[in-house]
């Protein structure tokens, strides 16, 4: 009875503290999220004077339109294929960074080494895609510098305006985002679990593929979702990488929303992307359950 | 052996992840309008020409306004959300934590989305104030993270020897608490600037007429000629950057070494 | 010692939801008075001192320090201060700010302040330590630190959690020794919480043994030790032998036993019974036996057995034999006296005891 009243005034003392916070997190991003939601489901159309708007009309068509409409379904796929690609490309080449750190650097040394790792990324994201831009356009860095080599005739025509353009910008720009969560599961591993496989018969290579790697994917995994869900939505790299000819699902979404003004139908293929990237975690996290244990 | 082969890669990665940026200045110094090799010669024309371009200092002026208020804001939020996920158990922490530090994993372009549909419908208009809400919303988590971390090296039996010894728990604040988090604080405006600073797509979309730096960059890429003088623009934003970033990290460090501990592996 | 308690603990009750934390403390603490609360961990022992020092609030039940309730009295307005197992000495003041901090209140002027925080360092044997960095002590050093600041606010009582586990052997016998003298130079009342016996024992006036959030037994260190209530405080206090009995007959406080390997006598029945779990045993203290070596005066009582093992410690010897009759060994510990031979595995020896030494558990 003492230890009742003793709880619930402790809980009140925590959600107190945290409410400026929770509730700007309700009021900035809950609630929003769950206008775009009920928007989605309305229709768009005109006022009596013409101007464009949403009219409180419930319906599937945007749905609809969204699911059946070839373009998005296309544009969806598109994304998907550029995000596990830059996931697996990035995670991949990460994982060696990451190991490096964790076991060949002094400790007093390791957070100069993330420090390093990290700078690039605090520097302004639209200066580096445009970096990107210069380096790999057609008459950008590498094709005037391999020409003025010699090594090429003629400049690249694959390396601008591609998919692997993209590719290659997106994987640059989230690179400390993966190594930092690796890096991280890898410090926590004991040490001495791998001494004693290797004093129980393995070699040094197999000791890191059956202790060292299965230990590590709860850094793997989050390093997946890490790199993975932001770089579906990515707006910029396809409008100046891709010059505006291989769009990506976020700019559909633009169009929709402000250059067609059409709010229930962009919201609709908001929230549709939104269910595809969730879905395709949540059955990514099933598949990798063995892995994550009791933690995550 | 092993090492050794690692090494060399990790370098590699290194070169590759800084090659784009080691080009800002040595095109910003290029005395061509064209980013190509072979070089041209060395010139400080383009930095001159950012210098006076007027609409450049007025878009830094905004992002100016605009990051500073977010740092301040922002880290607000964070020393709340912070103090109560290291100090008290309350119902529903994991789920609301999960909430504040959401803007992380999500597609920026859904964040600014949403948050341009709830403040039409509402009928506000677009203006610095919209992008502050935003930017705040982006740089939260960032400053929940590190002060997080600045408030778990913080032994608990400090405050409860405070206690003991008198104080109340708003002297036990100023006294104990405030100069052992202080380096944390620093540490979390300076990041939070520079996040807002950088960032592109909640600029974009939620900013009136009232143009930001990052989106006057981005205008820019229109016009070929302006080129080199972006590029001036942007090497001085990398410097300034990275600047600021060390001196966050000195200030972390700072903040451990005071509390006897050890830095471990940055704001991880 | 005077009548009137220091701390007076009745029925004290403390819950963590459905947690039992404390069931029911009821004990007085007296003035000038070493006082220790001995347990294993999750016992209640540090719960149980964080009530007294007001971080924690009690479910039911009064405390009562000198005489005054400390319901609704928070821990910065009690007359007791702490000493913390992590030491919680502020990082980012010196020695001396540290000793001095909660003068603060006191609105002294500055020489009166310098004067007490010298006199502290000086009575914990860290004089000329004002000026250094808290951060750059040892921890035999902080301890001393975290002395001199709870004292020289010169409280009631002196509440310490588990102040010498952090520290090395040989630092944490040396701090027994310092502590012991620094309680009777200031003569105020010390709450030591330990899950080490030996250190409570060597240490304590009182000792008050905790399992599971309720008071086992409350004695001075002797008496815990020789006349333990319960097997379970016996076997948590010094090694314990414990044989198979057989009650023949009882009467007035006296009965007769029957002892397997020992024979037939007569112990005292403790008022009240010795609580046991599983059958009557009878205990007895390793150095409560004896083995006798030719020549040796014969003692109350003997028994004949076989040495199972030999534990050479130096100084001491500590036997494992197997009495006729019994089927596991009792330890029997002696002092390696000088030209005494150490005995061999297998050894057929003669045992001295005494019927006064034996512990009857129910």
């Amino acid at each position: 009875m003492a230890g009742e009243a003793g709880r619930l005034r402790a809980a009140l003392r925590g959600w107190a503290l945290v409410s400026p916070t929770a509730l700007y997190a309700v009021a900035m991003l809950a609630i929003p999220l769950g206008t775009v939601l009920v928007v989605s489901f309305l229709t768009d159309g005109r006022t009596a004077g013409g101007l464009r708007t949403v009219l409180p009309v419930a319906t599937l068509a945007n749905y609809i339109e969204v699911w059946t409409n070839d373009i998005y379904r296309f544009l969806m796929l598109r994304s998907l294929a550029v995000s596990m690609s830059v996931t697996l490309v990035t995670v991949v080449l990460a994982y060696p960074v990451a190991y490096y750190v964790s076991f060949h650097v002094a400790p007093n040394k390791k957070a100069l080494w993330l420090f390093l790792i990290t700078i690039p990324f605090w520097t302004s994201y639209i200066v580096r895609v445009f970096l990107w831009k210069v380096i790999l356009g057609f008459n950008g860095v590498v094709n005037s510098g391999l020409l003025s080599l010699g090594i090429i005739d003629a400049p690249l025509q694959a390396i601008n305006y591609s998919v692997q353009a993209m590719v290659m910008t997106l994987a640059h720009a989230y690179a400390p985002f993966a190594i930092l969560p690796i890096f991280v599961a890898l410090e926590k591993i004991d040490r001495s679990l791998l001494e004693a496989g290797q004093d129980l018969g393995e070699s040094r290579f197999m000791t890191f593929l059956r202790v060292t790697l299965p230990l590590s994917m709860p850094g793997v995994v989050a390093a997946v979702l890490i790199v993975f869900i932001p770089t579906v939505g990515d707006y910029v790299t396809p409008d100046l990488i891709g010059g505006g000819k291989i769009p990506m699902i976020a700019n559909a979404i633009e169009v929709q929303m402000l250059k067609l003004n059409s709010k229930a139908l962009g919201s609709a293929l908001a929230v549709s992307a939104m269910l595809i990237v969730a879905s395709v975690t949540i059955v990514f996290l099933l598949l990798n359950r063995r892995f994550l244990g009791g933690g995550r | 052996m092993k090492a050794r082969g690692l090494y060399s890669y990790t370098l590699a990665y290194l070169l590759f992840l800084y090659a784009p940026i080691a080009l800002l200045p040595l095109f910003a110094f290029n005395d061509s309008v064209v980013i190509a090799f072979p070089l041209s010669g060395f010139t400080t024309s383009w930095f001159e020409a950012m210098w006076n371009d007027r609409a450049m200092w007025k878009a830094l002026r905004n992002s100016l306004i605009v990051s500073g208020s977010t740092a301040i804001l922002a880290t607000v939020l964070g020393l709340f959300a912070a103090r109560a996920s290291t100090r008290h158990a309350f119902p529903g922490k994991t789920g609301i934590m999960g909430l504040i530090m959401l803007p992380l994993v999500l597609p920026e372009m859904i964040v600014a989305m949403s948050l341009l549909v709830a403040l039409l419908a509402i009928g506000i208009d677009l203006s610095l104030w919209t992008v502050i809400l935003g930017h705040v919303l982006l740089c939260t988590p960032f400053a929940v993270a590190i002060l997080t971390s600045a408030f778990q090296s913080l032994d608990r039996s400090l405050e409860e020897a405070a206690l003991d010894l008198g104080e109340t728990p708003v002297s036990t604040f100023r006294l104990v608490i405030l100069p052992l988090v202080a380096p944390g604080i620093v540490a979390s405006l300076l990041i939070c600037f520079t996040v807002s600073l950088d960032e592109f797509i909640v600029a974009y979309f939620l900013a009136g007429t009232e143009p930001l730096l990052s989106v006057y960059i981005y205008g820019q890429f229109r016009f070929p000629s302006n080129v080199p003088a972006v590029l001036a623009l942007g090497t001085v934003l990398v410097a300034v950057s990275v600047l600021l970033l060390a001196v966050a990290e000195y200030f972390r460090r700072r903040g451990i070494a005071r509390t006897g501990g050890t830095a471990g592996g940055g704001f991880v | 010692m005077t009548d009137t308690p220091m701390i007076d603990l009745s029925d004290v009750q403390k819950y963590y939801g459905d947690y039992h934390a404390l069931r029911g403390i009821t004990a007085t603490i007296r003035p000038a008075e070493f006082f220790s609360l001995l347990g294993p961990s999750g016992c209640g022992k540090t719960t149980l001192l964080r009530t007294i020092a007001g971080f924690e609030e009690i479910s039911s039940g009064l405390i009562r320090i000198d005489g005054r309730d400390m319901a609704g009295v928070p821990a910065n307005r009690r007359p007791t201060n702490m000493v913390f197992q992590s030491y919680a000495i502020f990082p980012h003041l010196t020695v001396a700010e540290n000793v001095g901090f909660g003068l603060r209140r006191l609105g002294l002027d500055a020489a009166e302040k310098t004067r007490r925080i010298g006199e502290a360092l000086e009575m914990v044997g860290l004089a000329g330590y004002g000026g250094r960095a808290a951060h750059a002590l040892s921890g035999g050093q902080r301890q001393r630190v975290a002395l001199a600041r709870a004292l020289i606010l010169k409280p009631k009582v002196l509440l310490l959690d588990e102040p010498l586990s952090a520290l090395d052997k040989k630092m944490r016998e040396q701090m027994q020794v310092e502590l012991i003298k620094l309680q009777r130079q200031v003569g105020i009342t010390f709450i030591l919480v330990t899950h080490d016996q030996e250190e409570a024992l060597v240490m304590s006036d009182r000792i008050a043994v905790m399992f599971e959030g309720e008071i086992a037994q409350l004695a001075d260190p002797e008496t815990l030790y020789r006349r333990p209530t319960s097997r379970r405080v016996a076997e948590f206090i010094g090694v314990m032998n414990f044989l198979p009995a057989t009650i023949v007959s009882e009467g007035a406080g006296r009965a007769t036993l029957e002892v397997q390997g020992l024979g037939r006598c007569e112990v005292d029945v403790p008022a009240g019974g010795a609580a046991a779990n599983g059958g009557t045993t009878v205990g007895m203290r390793p150095e409560t036996l004896t083995i006798l070596y030719d020549g040796q005066a014969p003692t109350d009582r003997s028994a004949d057995g076989t040495v199972d093992e030999v534990v050479y410690y130096g100084d001491m010897t500590y036997y494992d034999v197997r009495l006729d009759g019994t089927d596991r060994p009792v330890r029997i510990s002696m002092r390696n006296v000088f030209g005494r031979p150490v005995l061999n595995i297998k050894a057929r020896v003669r045992v001295g005891w005494s019927p006064g030494a034996l512990v009857l558990f129910r």
